[in-house]
């Protein structure tokens, strides 16, 4: 009995170890992604005011992050002003790029020789930098606002065409015989089959998209330079920079990283609450 | 039960002709033989197992069946009209749609039809309950064991109550224990129910519990050897699998297989 017993109980005493181990393992990595980046933070934001003041940085040379938070409350008035316009390019841009995005898509998808003659064009667009065309538009394009979105536009529609199409195409190929044997349409097919095999494509493309569009609108409106009311928040960086107002410079990076990030979170919050239901990515796996 | 789901059984010699491939074969890219003069007779309310080495044409027969391809020589006659309108398959794999609830992919067939869930959802409530599902309506196929996906996937074949349902190796990705579970069931089903059912396999032992005949197929090229019956009565359960007259239509069945992979090397 002894003999029987003693083995089956180290046994399990181990397991439990383990078990207990990587427990506390989740429970130190679910704290530490939280804490090593801020503790980063703090370090960098630190480590550049002792530079500045160690060194006597003089402001007009590099701020520290004190001035540069003074400056953000300071100018707030014209840098939110700038940062609503440049996020209604940026979010006009996406919306866009999402209708084309998967407007074209579901069109190449439906027609083989549609997707043979414009998807190269597709491609050229996408590979073209989009600063070496956005002069052009902005001299044939009359409307400032529609150029910008234009410029955006181009940069951002192509992850978005490219991974949908991309979904349309994945979808299980039992399912494809399933729906011919029940007889379904064209229609049914998309509407039922490929495009929510598509979504969990679509919805990565679209947080790259997110990021672009940004991108997009502001290297628009460095390359359209015009300034006064209804300016983003690049022509008031370009601006400050000739009036060599570099604590401006920063506040107003400060607030395009921000927005950056904030996109993106906001659009892996829209894409978990989509998938979250039935999508692999979504599942938490306790291995 | 309803009388929507029931078909009656018939005597052999009184049951309808449901479909009869008659001489098919169906060469690939000009040069592969994938199956070559086939012919089967199948009647309402048959059992019919193809059983065959890999590569044998099995599931190539069930597509032409299907009406997935053509082919290339011979034809494939439906009985009464309907035909490939009326047709239920269950795939190796479960095949479900992961971003819909068990009952929305029960409901595909009569979706695709043009009928709203509340139209059937009587339908797709019994298909559920026959395969023992009730309680499951509303889960997502990854919340369910593979058993129970096959099962969505049996009772999705089902819901329309078609005249003849196709299985390509439903369960040959399951475990030995749910597997036995899962063919028990099924014969039981298909009494209750009185569907036709065609069923693909590699497994002897698995042909002969289910079928009243075995159609045992050669590779390269595939082709029929031999139509096997298997005269035990229904309904047949668990202690079957241990008689002797189950053991003896296996060694038959099994012998016609290596002859007809014999042949074949
Ligand atoms: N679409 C195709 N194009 C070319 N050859 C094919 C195609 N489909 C099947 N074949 C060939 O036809 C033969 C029979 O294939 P099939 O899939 O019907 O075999 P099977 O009996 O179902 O085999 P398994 O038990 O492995 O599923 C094989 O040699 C295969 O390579
Ligand atoms: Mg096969």
């Amino acid at each position: 009995m002894t003999m029987a017993d003693t083995p089956l109980t180290r046994a399990e005493a181990e397991v439990d170890a383990e078990e207990a181990r990587r427990a506390r393992a989740a429970r130190t990595e679910s704290v530490a992604k939280w804490v090593l980046p801020a503790l980063v933070f703090v370090i960098m934001v630190v480590l550049w005011d002792r530079l500045v003041v160690w060194n006597d940085i003089p402001h007009y040379i590099l701020p520290g992050p004190g001035l540069v938070m003074q400056t953000l409350v300071k100018d707030w008035p014209i840098l939110f002003e700038a940062l609503l316009v440049t996020l209604q390019i940026t979010l006009m841009a996406l919306a866009v790029a999402v209708i084309g995005g998967v407007g074209l898509a579901i069109l190449f998808n439906q027609s083989r020789f549609a997707e043979m003659s414009f998807y190269p064009y597709a491609v050229i667009l996408q590979v073209t930098p989009v600063v070496s065309i956005a002069p052009l538009i902005f001299i044939y394009v009359d409307n400032r606002t529609v150029g910008l979105l234009l410029c955006a536009w181009i940069v951002a529609f192509f992850p978005i065409l490219a991974n949908t199409t991309l979904g349309l195409n994945s979808t299980d190929h039992n399912l494809r015989d399933l729906f011919r044997i029940y007889g379904a349409t064209r229609w049914q097919r998309l509407r039922f089959l490929q495009l929510p095999s598509a979504l969990p494509y679509f919805l990565g493309g679209l947080r790259i998209a997110g990021g672009l569009s940004l991108i997009g609108a502001i290297v628009a409106e460095y390359v359209a330079g015009t300034g006064g009311i209804g300016s983003g928040l690049a022509f008031r960086i370009l601006e400050a920079g000739y009036r060599l107002n570099i604590p401006r410079m920063f506040a107003a990076l400060l607030l395009i990283a921000a927005s950056g990030v904030v996109i993106f979170a906001g659009l892996s919050f829209l894409s978990h609450m989509l998938l979250r239901k039935w999508h692999e990515s979504a599942i938490k796996r306790e291995t | 039960m309803s009388d929507l789901l029931h078909r009656p059984t018939l005597a052999l010699g009184q049951r309808p002709k449901v479909l009869e491939v008659s001489r098919v074969a169906k060469v690939f890219n000009g040069n592969v033989t994938a199956l070559r003069d086939m012919s089967l007779t199948v009647n309402e309310g048959d059992f019919i197992s193809l059983l065959g080495p890999s590569g044998c044409g099995k599931s190539t027969a069930l597509r032409l069946i299907a009406g997935l391809s053509n082919p290339t020589t011979g034809r494939i006659l439906w009985q009464g009209g309907q035909g490939r309108d009326d047709l239920g398959v269950v795939f190796q794999e479960p095949t479900l749609m992961p971003w819909a609830t068990v009952a929305e992919n029960v409901w595909l067939p009569f979706r695709l039809r043009g009928k709203t869930y509340p139209q059937v959802r009587g339908e797709v409530e019994e298909a559920l309950s026959l395969v023992g599902l009730s309680g499951f309506l509303n889960a997502y196929p990854r919340e369910l064991s593979g058993g129970m996906k096959m099962r969505v996937s049996i009772a999705r074949a089902l819901v329309t109550n078609p005249r003849l349902i196709l299985m390509d190796e439903p369960f040959a990705a399951l475990d030995e224990i749910t597997r036995h579970k899962l063919n028990t069931d099924l014969l039981a089903l298909k009494a209750n129910i009185g569907c036709t059912v065609i069923f693909v396999t590699h497994s002897v032992f698995e042909s002969v519990f289910l079928s009243d005949r075995i159609v045992v197929m050669a590779a390269r090229p595939g082709r029929v050897i031999e139509e096997v019956q298997i005269t035990a009565p229904y309904p047949r359960d668990e202690a079957f699998r241990t008689s002797a007259d189950y053991a003896a239509h296996c060694q038959v069945t099994s012998r016609a297989l290596h002859a007809a992979m014999g042949e074949a090397a």
